[in-house]
């Protein structure tokens, strides 16, 4: 088939794509007290990676992200593992989690949870999965 | 007029504007099942994330809340990267180039 012509899809992804990864990051930090968390920022970042593949093909993205996805899933599901297990360290129950009140220097008072090592693991997990899921898909030959 | 009778204006439009958008989801669904052709389906869905996008927005008003600001952003990227899809789908029959063109 000829070449289609998608000039203004390809340059529009070089700057959605990377709108998209400034919101999938809000999105992991705003969790567990409004609407975001984890899952939902993996799943803006595997829908980033998607419209880079959709507009520059495979072979290129490839080039340009050279991750293996099948390695983030044991990666994400260890980190959730060592951070439910790491309250065992502090003689509580499993799955604890704490908060406190640091001041960060050009960002002021913040609030710094546990939760969030635990979110990290989810969102490594579901990155992984997501994109597993779909390039084998797209890798399928008939 | 107060402000009472404004806020109850209020909610008298956020409800009609509930319905219209609730009949025209309902009419855009049976254009996505029975479309003549898969271009017509495609509109068909796209317009239907639009509507959900006013959906939340209206719902919002009601519940007078700014947390669900983010799931209309949220809704609206996903529906742009599916009818990306759908529209790369129906002009080319593959949505990830393998071959380097």
């Amino acid at each position: 088939m000829h070449g289609t012509n998608d000039l203004i899809l390809r340059t529009a992804t070089v700057l959605i794509s990377f709108i998209l990864f400034a919101f999938s990051i809000y999105l992991f930090l705003a969790g567990h007290n409004a609407p975001g968390g984890g899952f939902v920022g993996g799943l803006m970042t595997a829908s980033a990676i998607v419209l880079m593949y959709m507009a520059y093909g495979e072979r290129a993205v490839s080039k340009i992200i050279p991750v293996n996805y099948r390695f983030l899933i044991p990666t994400g599901l260890l980190i959730a593992l060592l951070t439910g297990a790491g309250s065992f360290a502090f003689g509580e129950p499993f799955l604890n989690q704490t908060f406190g009140h640091f001041h960060i220097p050009l960002l002021g008072d913040k609030e710094l949870a546990t939760a969030l090592l635990f979110d990290l693991g989810v969102y490594l997990t579901v990155v992984g999965i997501t994109m597993t899921i779909i390039l084998s898909i797209a890798g399928d030959r008939e | 007029m107060t402000s009472t009778d404004f806020y109850y204006i209020t909610e008298i439009v956020t409800y009609i504007c509930l319905v219209a958008t609730s009949i025209s989801l309902i009419l855009l669904m049976i254009r996505a099942i029975k479309g003549p052709t898969n271009p017509d389906r495609a509109v068909a869905l796209d317009a239907i994330g639009i509507n959900l996008m006013a959906l939340v927005g209206l719902i919002a008003i009601l519940l007078v809340t700014t947390k669900l600001n983010d799931i209309v952003l949220l809704i609206g990227i996903l529906l742009f990267i599916g009818t990306i899809a759908l529209a790369k789908f129906i002009e080319k029959g593959v949505i990830i180039d393998r071959d380097e063109r």
